[in-house]
């Protein structure tokens, strides 16, 4: 072949975007080891999410309140309904519950300071409750999960809420797994189970199934604790309309319900990434819900999965919530992934803000571990500090877009403060695409 | 003797008249210095919660039966009922004791951490699940998926149990004096070791039951599910 001869026509490579490199690394993976991947985190897909929505600020039509001069509150009371002592919160922001055991005890210690100064609550997990993080948090929701590790009266006496865990946003329908390099003999003892082994706690609850059953329950938790503590029921959103509905009808105090975004300690990413339906869908047909039976504001909606800013507290208030929980946010305030750690990252074969094995109890940032000596690259009392930082963050900004659309409470962000960038987000969220007075589905059209 | 010279000292508690809620803070309120320990609760009528969250050494009988959760979460209360108990009787129980003279409905004796429950009659499907460390003596049969995934504690069955008993079982030891419909997942048959019997027969003689600890058959944890082995997949 001469130079003056052209090269032969070729296609160029193509790659496969059904069978895409990681795609196929998946396969091969599966194929080397036939067990499904797990980790922690929830979904990284991108999902419609608060990103997608806009804040229609004040000007002629409406009038701002002045920063930093004009008050705007963020107070907000949950258990109005039955309980005899609702838990009164400065901010409307919570930490979601995570478990000693898929934490260390440290983080749980760190979680319980930094919500305490921030004047909100936090919450147990799937492992019972320490005495750290009872000690250091003033307000603490007691989860009550299908497992009942540790479960028993005298904690349920001395928790300020009663959290009835259904399922989680990670994994609506499936159970907890811990497994067995994070069961040490601590946490083997508040589990009652053998040291070592892997865990994995059951999808449902032992001693009741359905709505019905659930009232019955319900009644119990307010008999042995004499109706004083108020009784939330987390969900994991699926079919939110109808499981807050009858959270409701059972007898609820207060819903959380938890979004595809929202972590786990540790399940199938399969699971995480499929199963479920993001935050932004699942806030309305809550509303809605607690709406149609006449109980929005008195039964309590907190949501979670994805919450990273106030702007996103600020969205999801303004479509009906009455608060907020965070639980990965919170961890990356502590510390989670951080690049410092980058050269241990990248000898566990990721890298900061990529790491999700949380389920091998070797975080390098000593927070998703019980190994004794990562567990002390975090000091509880510095952990405190910063999350208390950034809840304060989370409200300020959130207080500044209120006050920009002229509320002097955040709870009086409403749908009509918002508008959406794309119509998937303004179908989920059912606030008008931007520059337009039209949503799918909107009635009407 | 009659009934009511019986119950001279004892408190009455009349579910007919009084709300549940006013029968269980008067229980609950009582201390371990007390000097009237002993109540009856009449006309239970199938009420829900009956003598939850008890919290110290008394005795509650209850004339009929229950509904749901009756003694649920007890600790150190002696709670006998005089009928059939509802789903989750004694469920969490820490300690003390409950005793169902008639036959008990599903999840009996769920997820309890201690303390001694003994059903005179039968028990439906799922009892002693996720128990965590009770002890349970059922002088009848037991339903399917009995002791599923037992933690710790000993279930003790005179008559038979049905389907898939003790499906993913920890460390709990369960005894069967009759036939086993069939075995769980990870559930085997074990030797019974002369300790096993001095268990049993501790438990059989507390719980009054006419029977020897050597008819009866001893049943515990293959250990296989307890670390992830896809071989093992069918199983999960």
């Amino acid at each position: 072949m001469d130079d003056k001869t052209p090269p032969p026509a070729r296609t160029m490579p193509r790659q496969s975007w059904t069978f895409s490199n990681d795609v196929n690394a998946e396969i091969r993976r599966a194929a080397a080891t036939g067990i499904y991947d797990i980790r922690g985190g929830g979904a990284k897909r991108r999902v419609p999410h608060f990103d997608d929505l806009l804040v229609l600020g004040a000007s002629i039509s409406r009038y701002p309140l002045e920063g930093y001069r004009e008050k705007c509150e963020t107070s907000v009371t949950l258990g109005t309904r039955f309980a005899k002592k609702p838990i009164e919160l400065k901010i409307p922001i919570t930490i979601a519950g995570m478990s000693f055991g898929s934490l260390s005890a440290n983080a749980k210690e760190a979680l319980g300071r930094g919500a305490t100064m921030a004047g909100t609550s936090t919450t147990t997990g799937d492992g019972g409750m320490t005495e750290e993080e009872r000690g250091h948090s003033e307000k603490l929701v007691y989860q009550y999960l299908p497992s009942r590790y540790g479960m028993n009266p005298d904690d349920l006496r001395r928790a300020d809420a009663i959290e009835i865990v259904v399922g989680q946003g990670a994994k609506p329908g499936g159970g907890g797994m811990l497994l067995g390099q994070k069961i040490t003999d601590r946490v083997a003892a508040m589990r009652d189970l053998p040291a070592g082994i892997d865990q994995r706690s059951a999808c449902r609850h032992p001693d009741w199934t359905g709505p019905d059953d659930l009232e019955i329950k319900i009644l119990e938790l307010r008999e042995i604790t004499g109706w004083e503590k108020p009784i939330y029921v987390k969900v994991g959103s699926a079919r939110p309309y109808y499981d807050v509905a009858l959270a409701v009808k059972a007898g609820a105090d207060v819903v959380v319900l938890d979004g595809m975004q929202g972590g786990t300690a540790a399940t199938q990413d399969v699971f995480i990434e499929h199963v479920g339906i993001p935050t932004l869908a699942m806030i309305r047909p809550a509303v809605q819900a607690l709406e149609d039976l006449d109980v929005h504001r008195e039964v309590q909606l907190i949501v979670s999965g994805g919450i990273r800013t106030g702007a996103d507290v600020a969205k999801a208030l303004a479509l009906g919530a009455d608060a907020v929980s965070i639980g990965t946010a919170a961890l990356v305030a502590l510390g989670d992934n951080d690049p410092r750690w980058e050269a241990e990252y990248q000898a566990l074969g990721t890298t900061a803000g990529a790491y999700d094995d949380w389920h091998e109890g070797r975080d390098p940032a000593g927070i998703t571990t019980q190994d004794p000596d990562l567990m002390k690259r975090l000091d509880p009392v510095e952990g405190g500090r910063r999350l208390k930082n950034y809840l304060g963050v989370l409200t300020l900004e959130c207080q500044t877009i209120a006050r920009a659309c002229g509320h002097n409470h955040v709870h009086n962000l409403e749908p009509e403060d918002l508008c959406a960038l794309t119509l998937e987000a303004a179908a989920m969220a059912r606030v008008p695409l931007a520059g337009t007075d039209w949503y799918p589905g909107k009635p009407g059209f | 003797m009659d009934a009511n010279e019986a119950y001279a000292e004892t408190t009455v508690l009349d579910l007919a008249a009084t709300p549940l809620r006013e029968v269980n803070a008067t229980l609950q309120a009582v201390s371990g210095q007390a000097n009237h320990r002993d109540f009856v609760i009449e006309h239970p009528r199938g009420a829900h919660a009956i003598a939850v969250g008890l919290d110290g050494p008394i005795t509650v009988t209850v004339r009929g039966s229950t509904g749901y959760y009756c003694g649920g979460m007890n600790k150190l209360a002696t709670i006998r009922v005089e009928g059939s108990a509802g789903p989750g009787v004694a469920e969490n129980m820490m300690s003390g004791q409950v005793i169902v003279d008639g036959d008990a409905s599903q999840y009996a004796g769920a997820t309890g951490h201690g303390g001694f429950l003994v059903i005179k009659g039968n028990a439906s499907s799922r009892c002693g699940i996720s128990m965590k460390g009770i002890d349970i003596v059922v002088h009848g049969n037991v339903g399917h998926m009995s002791a599923f995934m037992a933690q710790k504690g000993n279930l003790v069955v005179l008559g038979d149990a049905g389907e898939a008993l003790g499906d993913s079982l920890y460390e709990a030891r369960l005894f069967v004096r009759g036939s086993v419909k069939s075995l769980g997942a990870d559930c085997i048959e074990k030797e019974m070791r002369p300790e096993h019997l001095a268990i049993l027969a501790d438990l059989l003689e507390r719980a009054g039951a006419d029977a020897r600890p050597e008819e009866f058959r001893r049943y515990g944890s293959a250990r296989t599910l307890y670390h992830f082995d896809i071989d093992n997949a069918g199983q999960y």
